[in-house]
């Protein structure tokens, strides 16, 4: 127990506060105590939802022992070419402004690819392989490549979303559906969270931020504290978190004990034990008052750590024009070495959104910028966890939500091919660390990089091996809502945990 | 009861004996065919050609060449067989899941030997009213019977103080004023209190309350959704159109036709066409490369489902690939409900602001979206003429917006669109094999009137307001109920189906619901005045420790419900307390002030902070971006607009704590409260002030023992800012007066703003 909290126990007695604990967890758990009604209702709401009798966000042990323990999710939304990154295609180059054969395209759709006049289209990048397993990256990702050992690279992943937002839903929510929860909240959820002072599941972005919006760290029905946190990338991280101006601790400290106080006599009058999570919450709230300041002050962090995530990088002169004004270089620097403290502080789910990848033009180019960005500090993040001993139980995954095509896109009125279309077909991701088998690459596609030849991966499997990783099972992890027990994966596609994937 | 000890104690013959006692499908039977079976065995799955869904698909023959049972012999029937079996491969439930109990077992067999008796699942057999005594309000008659014969007695009538402010809560989601609060106080006689309902259920007030009710379950919003997000000027016409005509008493029947089929009622006026923008709630995706056929699609399927778990309190979205698991609802019949609103255009028109060119403004919108139909034709086989389409979509949608054009939606004439099914809900998979699917409804409701052959979105109207339909009126008194007492009779409000909960009090909930339809002629300020005419609802809401134990959730009604009262109301309540809320009704949306990281996770930025008076209207006017919507109204559960919601959430948590404690908005309520006190009282002593502070705040005195804390915390305040001037102006922000002492001034707000932190301040009780 820190001195934090033992300050807050010896404010309330000991009998009381074990008092508000209870009457806290039991109400916390959503509106209208599901667990009791259904004992009423003729079982119609069993005891399926994963709350237990206590606070939602208690640590609550997995299905069965799983590697890892938290996730920093590194979500590059506006799909990423995974033809100029990972997917090493000599012969798409040799190929270059040749057709496709109908074959290949026959009742495929694109976004703004005009199929009949459409060419290959070579990548501008060089390849090498990199590590022990001789995974292939181009240049455009020198510090990543460096960690190849660490790597589980993904080649043959498989969406059946071709837009944006719905291809973000899927990959963060399972289905392309508004109104779900994503995978942090499910994950929230289902495990709880080891450290009470911060919120469970966090997002960071920079750039412009995902086409999805919020739509993509929302709880859907699940029980509002699962919701991912947006964290702010200048002043205090959490919204509202700084107290007002002018009000000093130690007055808002004697407030708070007041405001408990008038509460705790309601509580006496009336019994309702929301208040005593209405008590129990402000005070929460102070703690993680108390907690956040430590957790974005850098100073204790060495000059080096911070030169190698690029905390202080300038942005390059020549910028994309993708991911909107502000220095994305810095900030997402931080954003990797936030998410690191917020890992080693025991936040179970914490994503990193980068935006935009959508490089349906001028893309040697503006690839060249978000790689650059994105690069060194992820590098860095996985060398910094490995070394603290944090990488085992900490699962890093990296990932857009499709792939780009090898076809050059011919849009109708723009002048030059240069960019890539959507492509749902195939498309790269990789994971380090939390279970994930290092230094290992899973699947291939053909030489065109146009579809898998061996061992597709449809996105509810990538999330059911996932969950598998935290000793989850996708079937069990249900919550009921309408009636129908709801889970991460489509309950109408049989999704599988690829055992290949793991350590 | 009585039957488990013997199933426990004896053996298979005495269980014979016993089984004369009668099994009871919808409670023993049922949950354990839908635990257990259902899965595999549903209506997805029907693995080996059997399915648990019916009687009657129970008694088809599966792949076996066996029926699922034999009524009445429990020996000869392949489920009791198998579910017995020791043998694995037997087995059911198979290997790697658990067998059933052998209580379980014990209760089909039974039932299978009573004959197999199906019972018609409670919400699709018809409504049954029964005789209730004179003298007694019904309400207090069915529930007073309930905890009869649990042994419970209700509670007393609350305190006068919290039934003002509960009523006035409930059907305005504002405090009372000063002189309403003193005059029912001091005579809260029955006459005074009938005088208050028929006052505030005249209120323009009361349309916002529960126009905003409304609005939750109508997907409201003021943007079109998806990654553009693009704004919709003219929405707000809508959410004026809810709340005037609940304000002038249109009763629900009305109200849903004019939203469900507006467009179709001969010579509608133009506020009807309004109405149907209830469709236009759905989101549009304007993405780039999007297909705008496959949008379409989505869009009726959006509509469909709307209608089905709000007026139906069904949730059919399942059936758009397949029959539904656990209902006997065909992906067919679906599509049936589907084609009621597949051939619905956005159109558009000119509702006031009329220009002097509108006739050719109008002509050449009809020019692009005639255009735009044809394109779409050619796109069903000419897929690379998507992004055409689109781009004409978004031209049309900002024509709209840069004319002043108010969106409806129309009935198209030509050209119409046939209906199929669609095979896995897949848009490109239309199933001409099943022919095509004309507009009907499921055959577990009584059928729509059947001497024509076409029906029409009225039609659909007149099935569901004929009086005869089983679920209309359940489903709306019971969100009626839901408001009135924060928790409904049926727990699943928007699904009556047979996953859905059963009524606490079934008997109550058909008394009301055909005394609604055919006695109040659907008119919602009468079930409102009705309900709140009970002495259940004017019950104090305190919680009665000998409840606890046999109630905690307070399912008998043995007291009323206190509860949180939602994100825009704690808004709504605070400005008003701080004397900042302006009551202004109606107009486009305006923007409180939402920080910048937030409107920036939308595509484009839109909309500053308003100004003036603007920045403190009621939160129903708060402009709703769905990809950046209100971070203070999120944080108490203010849905996300993407689905029909009913019932929020009320949940309890630490981020809600910060909100109120440290939001500018929360903050600037406490700052201004401050100087309008001082300014009220200037001379008063504090005991007269935090006299006047509670009862503006919470309608009631403070206890001694809450005056002496509060006092205590004022002067503690009051010692630090005296040696602190800067620190107090600048807690004090704008509102920092030359005329007054700023650290009085500062200790004041310091207190003021707990006030408005209390659980009581924002708990409806």
């Amino acid at each position: 127990m820190n001195s934090k909290e033992s300050n807050l126990r010896s404010k309330v007695e000991e009998g009381h506060y074990t008092m508000l604990r209870r009457d806290f967890l039991l109400s916390g758990a959503s509106g209208l105590g599901a667990l009791a009604v259904s004992n009423l209702l003729g079982g119609a709401m069993d005891s399926i939802n994963r709350h237990t009798a206590v606070n939602p966000l208690e640590e609550k042990p997995p299905h069965f022992p799983g590697k890892a323990k938290n996730c920093i999710f590194i979500f590059n939304a506006g799909a990423p070419s995974q033809l100029d990154l990972f997917d090493y295609k000599p012969k798409l180059n040799e190929y270059d402004g040749q057709p496709l054969p109908d074959s290949l395209t026959e009742g495929v759709r694109f976004a703004f690819l005009q199929k009949e006049t459409a060419r290959l289209m070579g990548s501008q990048r060089k390849f090498k392989r990199h590590g022990q397993a001789g995974m292939w990256f181009s240049d455009a990702l020198p510090h990543i490549s460096a960690c190849a050992d660490d790597i589980c690279m993904i080649q043959s992943m498989q969406t059946d979303q071709f837009n944006h937002h719905p291809g973000q839903l899927l990959m963060q929510c399972g289905q392309a559906q508004f109104g779900l929860p994503s995978m942090g909240s499910w994950i929230s959820y289902g495990l709880g969270t080891q450290n009470q002072n911060l919120p469970s599941y966090v997002v960071l972005s920079s750039g412009r931020g995902p086409s999805g919006g919020a739509t993509l760290w929302h709880n859907g029905f699940l029980p509002s504290v699962h919701a991912g946190v947006l964290f702010r990338n200048q002043g205090a991280p959490i919204l509202n978190l700084e107290m007002p101006p002018g009000l000093p601790p130690e007055l808002e400290r004697k407030g708070l004990d007041v405001l408990g106080e008038l509460n705790r006599q309601r509580f006496q009058k009336v019994q309702d034990s929301e208040i005593s999570s209405r008590i129990a919450n402000y005070e929460l709230a102070f703690r993680m008052q108390m907690a956040a300041p430590e957790l974005t002050d850098l100073s204790g962090e060495s000059d080096a750590n911070l030169e190698s995530y690029g905390v202080d990088r300038a942005e390059p002169e020549r910028r994309s024009g993708r991911v909107g004004s502000g220095n994305h270089h810095s900030t997402f620097g931080a954003n990797c070495l936030l998410a690191r403290r917020l890992v080693e502080r025991g936040v179970r789910f914490v994503n990193i959104m980068f935006a935009s990848w959508d490089h349906h033009s001028n893309l040697d180019a503006e690839l060249g910028y978000n790689a650059a960005c994105v690069d060194q500090p992820i590098g860095a993040l996985i060398k910094d966890l490995k070394q603290r001993g944090l990488l085992d139980e900490t699962l890093v995954v990296w990932g857009g939500e499709f792939g780009r095509t090898p076809l050059g896109e011919n849009r109708i009125g723009r002048a030059g091919v240069t960019g890539r279309d959507h492509h749902p077909n195939a498309f790269s991701m990789f994971m380090a660390g939390g279970g994930a088998k290092p230094g290992s690459v899973y699947g291939k596609t053909d030489e065109l990089g146009w579809a898998p030849v061996v061992d597709p991966i449809h996105i509810n499997d990538f999330q059911a091996t996932l969950l598998h990783m935290f000793g989850m099972d996708h079937r069990q992890l249900t919550f009921r809502h309408q009636g129908i027990d709801k889970r991460l994966t489509s309950i109408t596609r049989e999704s599988s945990v690829i055992n290949e994937l793991l350590s | 009861m009585i039957t488990h000890l013997y199933i426990l104690s004896f053996n298979l013959i005495f269980l014979n004996l016993v089984s004369g006692q009668s099994i009871h499908f919808q409670t023993e039977v049922r949950p354990i065919l839908m635990e257990h079976c259902a899965e595999c065995h549903g209506g997805v799955k029907k693995a080996s050609g059997f399915s648990v869904l019916s009687r009657a698909s129970m008694l088809q023959e599966g792949d076996s060449g066996d029926p699922g049972f034999v009524a009445g012999n429990s020996e000869e029937s392949a489920l009791i067989t198998r579910i017995r079996s020791k043998d694995l491969d037997e087995r059911m439930p198979p290997e790697g899941q658990d067998a059933l109990s052998a209580h379980q077992v014990e209760v089909l067999t039974k039932w299978v030997d009573q004959g197999a008796p199906w019972p018609q699942h409670w919400a699709f057999a018809s409504i049954q009213g029964q005789d209730v005594p004179r003298g007694v309000h019904p309400i207090d008659y069915f529930v007073n019977q309930r905890l009869d014969s649990e042994g419970l007695t209700s509670s007393s009538r609350a305190e006068p103080s919290t039934l003002v402010r509960r009523l006035f809560l409930d059907l305005t989601g504002l405090l009372p004023d000063m002189e309403s609060l003193n005059t029912f106080v001091a005579d809260p006689s029955g006459l005074n209190y009938e005088g208050l309902v028929d006052q505030l259920l005249t209120s323009p007030h009361f349309g916002e309350r529960w126009g905003r009710h409304w609005l939750d379950e109508a997907r409201y919003a003021d943007s079109l959704g998806y990654e553009k997000d693009s704004v919709k000027k003219d929405a707000w016409r809508y959410r004026d159109w809810v709340v005037n005509v609940l304000n002038q008493g249109m009763p629900f029947d009305q109200f849903s036709r004019h939203q469900l089929a507006g467009d179709l009622i001969p010579e509608a006026a133009q506020e009807t066409l309004i109405a149907t923008k209830l469709h236009l709630q759905t989101q549009f995706n304007l993405e780039g490369g999007i297909d705008a056929e496959e949008d379409r699609v989505k869009r009726v399927v959006d509509r469909v489902n709307m209608v089905s778990s709000t007026w139906l309190g069904l949730t059919v979205a399942c059936s758009q690939c397949h029959d539904h698991p656990y209902d006997p609802i065909t992906q067919r019949e679906y599509y049936s409900l589907y084609a009621f609103f597949n051939n619905m255009d956005e159109d558009a028109s000119f509702l006031s602001d009329n220009p002097n060119n509108a006739e050719s403004i109008l002509n050449e919108r009809v020019g692009i979206a005639e255009k735009l139909d044809q394109m779409l034709s050619r796109q069903i086989t000419d897929k690379n003429l998507n992004n055409q389409t689109v781009g004409l979509l978004g031209k049309l949608f900002n024509f709209d917006g840069g004319k002043g054009l108010t969106r409806h939606m129309r009935e198209r004439v030509e050209n119409r669109r046939e209906t199929f099914v669609m095979k896995r809900g897949d848009f490109l998979r239309p199933d001409s094999k099943q022919g095509v699917v004309f507009p009907g409804t499921p055959r577990i409701f009584p059928p729509l009137r059947d001497e024509i052959q076409l029906h029409d979105r009225l039609d659909l109207v007149d099935w569901l307001f004929s009086g005869k339909h089983p679920t209309t009126a359940r489903v709306a008194v019971n969100k009626v109920w839901m408001r009135l007492f924060g928790q409904p009779l049926v727990d699943t409000v928007q699904d009556f189906g047979s996953r859905g909960a059963q009524p606490t009090h079934p008997e109550l909930l058909d008394w009301m619901s055909a005394w609604w339809q055919s006695e109040a002629q659907w008119s919602l300020k009468r079930l409102i005045k009705w309900i709140v005419m009970s002495d259940t609802y004017q019950q104090s809401s305190a919680h009665r420790p000998e409840l606890k134990r046999v109630d905690p959730d307070n399912r008998f009604l043995a007291r009323q419900n206190r509860f949180r009262v939602e994100a825009e109301i704690i808004r709504d309540i605070s400005l008003q307390t701080a004397g900042l809320l302006n009551l202004h009704l109606g107009g486009p949306a305006v923007f409180p002030p939402i920080p910048d990281a937030v409107l920036n996770q939308s595509f484009t930025k839109y909309g500053g902070n308003s100004k003036g008076r603007d920045r403190y209207r009621r939160g129903i006017y708060t402009f709703f971006r769905r990809t950046a919507i209100d971070p203070n109204m999120m944080v108490f559960d203010c849905p996300d607009a993407s689905a029909s919601k009913a019932m929020r959430d009320r949940s309890n948590n630490a981020l809600q704590a910060m909100t109120t404690l440290n939001n500018e908005v929360f903050l600037e309520a406490a700052q201004s409260w401050s100087a309008k006190l001082l300014q009220a009282l200037p001379d008063a002593t504090d005991d007269l002030r935090m006299n006047h502070t509670f009862q503006s705040a919470l309608g009631r005195e403070p206890s001694a023992e809450e005056k002496a804390q509060l006092i205590q915390m004022l002067q503690e305040a009051r010692d630090w800012f005296q040696g602190h001037d800067k620190e107090a102006v600048e807690f004090l922000g704008p509102y920092a007066s030359n005329e007054m002492n700023p650290s009085e001034q500062a200790a004041w707000m310091t207190l003021l703003r707990l006030i408005l932190n209390l659980d009581e301040f924002f708990t409806r009780e």
